[in-house]
């Protein structure tokens, strides 16, 4: 199983660094799709690690709301996807609950948790990607840190959109756990921040649309939306993400992110 | 008035027949506006209140509209590596269903056990390939001790199972939607067999019977319709012996259908399962008019006078009494919008309407080709006529025994009327022709019924599911309900709960209850929410901010009484057990099973007000209020009798038989209008004794009647034959109520008549009399 995996990330890996290198495989809008995401995740390496609060609005269609908190500390990898410390802080029965995720761009993420009731880490079932997060409409997948490998691309032109030019691009997932067939996303030609991206399930039809708004630059260079929100357009409920304190070169380090870390996490 | 319709039809025909053409097509054009919702949803009106805490309960859950394959192995197991891989391979493909949100399985089923100290999330069934003996064992132990899925995903034995498939129709083109999914479903199921021949594979769940309502309507319009046809024609022709009357006869028909559907088009009606039986009763109620003007034509032009004046006469003697009873058949039908399902509104409006265009296009365009076709009569003697004197012979001879033995009958047959009991059992709603309701009856014998029950336990607190005492509670009424005969399968969160805490503790069983704590139990939660994927999550069992939790019941077949007194029981449980928790109950088995009571007491106010509207034009027709109120016992009896014959074949009433009364009202009563008619021209006009004029009465509409009650039990038989068992049974019970009441008029009413008209003197005495013999005869 976990052989599978390495290879299949390995093949994958391999393929796309051919395929990047010697542009023959890929036509011409399909080098343009993956260029503009590689540019974008350029732009944005180098923040090292980063903590914020994040407060989730949760909305059904009867109207009723519920509202969860939680801490995420995060810490940039290279050459491998980002690992990220979440606590949660509300409700206040789950206080003190933390999730550890060793993100990775095509094999199956390592994800633990700490139950304080139980005063134990568990490790979490790895096919859970496209499984909601803590009941909301944000999948795992749509949590974990951008790679330029999860995906194959189609750049399909520029829209207008919230007053910015934007290329729109269609991205395909190369995880056959993704719970997606396609997302399009638009990221505005100025400073390649995403704005808006769409999600379609896996029989190709349009389930959920995504909208950052708030855009801030931290250190002069990272773009950080205030707000994201995802509306389910199959079931009629929504999320709203508020995300506060954001902060860049804490000096977290990997010491920060390990099992025994969860414990101690606040 | 009566002459100078004739004089302008007779003079212009072709004109009136252009004139009524055009009227129709343009009218008819509105047929392409109508559609067919096939949606359970529409038998219940906005304001039912059934309906509203139902779709409250769908918005704050997930929607629970659903397709299922019943899997039947041939060999009788599930398990084996070939099956297990089948329904693998069947989970996944459901996923393509259009609108599909969530696949269930026996696969796909999120088990979870504990390995060393993690807690392991994953489908139960995840790779066929090096499933061993052992293995197959393990994971049949598994599904079948599993309370989520016994009986509802998998059979006891493990001989069946289902793969579940749950849909959110986005509901933007309804009409659409449903087909679409059907069609994507067939499509699977065709190739899944294909591949598959050692498996049976059944189609049930709610889109399918949505399906079934709109299959089974088109079915009857390619199979009823024509059969129909065939009836009026066979009938007139051969009764009337008339090629250019059937032509001119079919030509009134269609018209009446299609003007009628067409003008439903216009006034954006939609077709659904009940009311899309217009066209059929329409027909029917149409052919009547006819038959009495050709009637009257014949005798006329037999009696030596030339076509046009034949027809002439014919609409001179017919025009009153036909707009009459076209009326009084219009307020019968128009009494059905006191019913509480809009179906049979639009029904009754439609079979209004229908009706009245009929009338028109009778004394319009009928005539006109009446005047312009040629028509030859045969010179033969009134053979029938010898058969009527002699049944007036009968009647009049046998009067004092005859009026005793029909109101022994009649009281006998309303003594059966408590047989009935209010029924409405949607999976009955179709025969076991339709593939739907097969696959239902499989699954009642094999694994549940399909009467499910929705309940929400709310604690109006965020978060307030944790806590130990709800949870204690909602386990206590799930064990209660386990206990019950009649139930089937419980879908509760305190079983997945219970699971997860024997996890937590190394798979011990003596760990399966419940957490002690509040804050043990969101954590298991959280853990457990967090290793689900897509599609299998727990919002279709909690809310969105964990205040409340809903528990899915679902009871073997029962009837609406029975699953109504389920329903007090379980709000009694709550009341008594845990009252500090506000419970709603809802599902469509719970809309149907009130909504025949609903029904029915708004139909009966509806059906009284038909009888004293029909009463009053009677009294004012017959220039009599003591006629009109005798006239009420004729009426009335036909469906007495026909429910108390009902009570004792089936028994079941549903929404579908609690229209009948008022519909055949306007019906029957036309016979009582016709006979009593005659009985009292001959009365009042030629000084008759009450037994001669009851003999003219035979002589004169005698066979005029037992041709339309012909034609008319023929057509509601024919609307008998709907694989719609709701349009079947109503259509079985309107005929058995029409010949009852051509009994009634030809057995009962004479003897009554002659009883009661005796001597003018003696009136009240007698009727007090009459008051008096059934109840001596019974």
């Amino acid at each position: 199983m976990l052989t599978k995996k390495i290879l299949i990330s390995a093949i994958s890996a391999l393929s796309l660094t051919l395929a990047s290198n010697a542009a023959f495989a890929l036509s011409a809008e399909e080098q343009k799709g993956l260029d503009i995401s590689m540019e974008a995740k350029k732009r944005d390496l180098g923040w090292q690690d980063s903590t914020a609060d994040m407060r989730m609005l949760l909305r059904n269609k009867q109207g009723q709301e519920s509202i969860r908190e939680i801490k995420i500390k995060s810490l940039e990898i290279h050459g491998d996807g980002d690992k990220s410390l979440t606590i949660f802080n509300k409700p206040r029965d789950i206080k003190g609950t933390a999730f550890l995720s060793f993100s990775h761009p095509v094999a199956a993420d390592e994800q633990w948790l700490f139950l304080p009731a139980l005063k134990r880490v568990k490790r979490i079932s790895s096919r859970n990607k496209s499984g909601p997060f803590m009941g909301s409409e944000f999948a795992f997948e749509d949590l974990s840190s951008f790679e330029v490998e999860k995906y194959s691309y189609k750049y399909l032109g520029v829209e207008e959109l919230n007053g910015f030019t934007n290329f729109k691009v269609e991205q395909y997932p190369v995880d056959e756990n993704s719970g997606y067939t396609r997302r399009i996303v638009w990221l505005d030609t100025l400073e390649y921040r995403i704005h808006k991206i769409d999600f379609y399930d896996r029989k190709n039809s349009l389930l959920k649309t995504l909208t950052f708004s708030g855009y801030k630059q931290y250190l002069a260079k990272h773009w950080r939306a205030d707000s994201q929100e995802m509306i389910n357009h199959q079931n009629g409920k929504s999320t709203e993400l508020k995300w506060s304190n954001y902060n860049f070169k804490t000096g977290l380090s990997d010491s920060d992110f390990n099992r025994n870390s969860l414990k101690r996490a606040r | 008035m009566r002459d100078k319709l004739y004089n302008f039809v007779g003079k212009n025909p072709f004109w009136v027949i252009l004139v009524c053409i055009t009227f129709s097509i343009v009218a008819g054009l509105g047929v392409q506006k109508l559609e067919f919702k096939s949606d359970y949803r529409v038998f219940f009106s906005e304001e039912n209140p059934q309906l509203t805490a139902f779709e409250t309960m769908q918005k704050v859950y997930a929607k629970s509209d659903n397709v299922s394959f019943v899997v039947v192995p041939k060999d009788g197991n599930v398990f084996t590596k070939e099956h297990l891989a089948a329904l693998k391979k069947l989970t996944k493909a459901s996923w393509q269903i259009p609108y599909s949100t969530r696949v269930d399985s026996v696969t796909n089923f999120q088990y979870s056990y504990a390995e060393e100290d993690d807690m392991i999330v994953e489908d139960l069934v995840m790779s066929t390939k090096n499933l061993t003996s052992e293995k197959l064992e393990k994971i049949k132990g598994i599904a079948i001790n599993e309370p989520l899925l016994v009986n509802k995903i998998i059979s006891k034995t493990g001989h069946v199972s289902v793969v579940n498939v749950t849909v959110q129709l986005p509901g933007i083109d309804p009409m659409a939607e449903t087909p679409e999914i059907a069609a994507s479903v067939r499509a699977i199921k065709a190739q899944f067999l294909a591949e598959h021949p050692e498996v049976d594979v059944y189609l049930s769940g709610m889109i399918m019977m949505n399906t079934s309502f709109g299959e089974a309507s088109i079915n009857d319009g390619t199979t009823l319709i024509p059969l129909m046809f065939l009836v009026v024609i066979v009938t007139i022709g051969v009764l009337l012996r008339t090629i250019t009357g059937t032509i001119a006869t079919v030509l009134v028909i269609i018209m009446s259908i299609v003007t009628t559907m067409g003008l439903a088009g216009w006034l954006g009606f939609y077709l659904t399962g009940p009311s899309s039986s217009a066209p059929t009763m329409i027909m029917t109620l149409a052919v009547a008019d006819c038959i009495h003007i050709l009637t009257s034509m014949f005798y006329e032009m037999r009696q030596g006078a030339d076509k046009r004046t034949a027809i002439a006469r014919s609409i001179k003697i017919n025009l009153q009494p036909i707009f009459l009873t076209s009326v009084t058949t219009a307020i019968g039908f128009l009494s059905m919008n006191f019913s509480d399902s809009p179906p049979f509104r639009d029904l009754g409006n439609l079979v209004a309407i229908g009706v009245m265009l009929a009338f028109v296009f009778s004394v319009t365009i009928f005539p006109a080709l009446l005047t312009v076709l040629p028509i030859r009569v045969k010179m033969h003697k009134e053979g029938k006529k010898d058969i009527m004197a002699k049944l007036a012979d009968f009647v009049i001879a046998k009067r004092k025994l005859l009026l005793p033995l029909t109101s022994v009958f009649i009281i006998v047959s309303i003594m059966f009327i408590p047989n009935n009991e209010l029924n409405d059992d949607f999976v009955k709603y179709f025969d076991e022709t339709v593939p739907y309701r097969v696959a239902t009856d499989f699954m009642q014998d094999n694994l549940s019924g399909m009467m499910v029950v929705e309940i929400s336990v709310k604690t109006g607190k965020p978060s307030g599911i944790n806590d130990p005492k709800y949870l204690q509670s909602v386990s206590d009424f799930t064990d209660w309900l386990r206990d019950r005969p009649e139930t089937d399968h419980v879908n509760t969160i305190t079983d997945t709960l219970k699971r997860l805490n024997k996890n937590m503790h190394g798979d011990d069983p003596s760990w399966y209850k419940l957490p002690d704590s509040q804050e043990m139990s969101a954590q298991y939660l959280l853990l457990y929410e967090m290793s689900l994927p897509y599609g299998l999550d727990l919002n279709n069992q909690l809310d969105v901010d964990k205040s409340s939790s809903r528990i899915v019941v679902t009871f073997k077949n029962m009837t609406s009484n029975e699953l109504i007194n389920v329903e007090q029981d379980m709000i009694a449980w709550f009341a008594k057990h845990a009252p500090q928790y506000e419970v709603d109950f809802s599902s469509p088995s719970l809309m149907f099973a009130h909504i025949g009571q609903r029904n029915i007491i708004s139909m009966l106010i509806g059906t009284t007000l038909a009888l004293i509207l029909i009463s009053i034009l009677l009294g004012v027709a017959l220039k009599s209020w003591r006629f009109g109120l005798i006239s009420l016992l004729p009426n009335l009896a036909p469906a007495a009798i026909g429910f108390g014959i009902w009570g004792l074949y089936s028994g079941q009433v549903g929404l579908g038989l609690s229209v009948v009364i008022g519909m055949t009202l306007g019906i029957v009563v036309d016979d009582t209008v016709h006979f009593l008619s005659k009985y009292l021209h001959a009365r009042r006009d030629k000084n008759a004794s009450p037994q001669e004029a009851v003999h003219y009465a035979f002589d004169n509409v005698g066979r005029a009647l037992w041709i339309t009650t012909f034609v008319l039990v023929a057509g509601f038989t024919v609307l008998a034959q709907s694989s719609f068992k709701m349009n079947a049974d109503m259509g079985f019970l309107t005929a058995l109520t029409i010949f009852v009441a051509l009994v009634v008029d030809f057995l009962f009413l004479p003897p009554l008549l002659m009883l009661l008209d005796k001597d003018k003197k003696k009136v009240t005495q007698n009727v007090a009399a009459v008051v008096d013999t059934p109840i001596k005869a019974a």
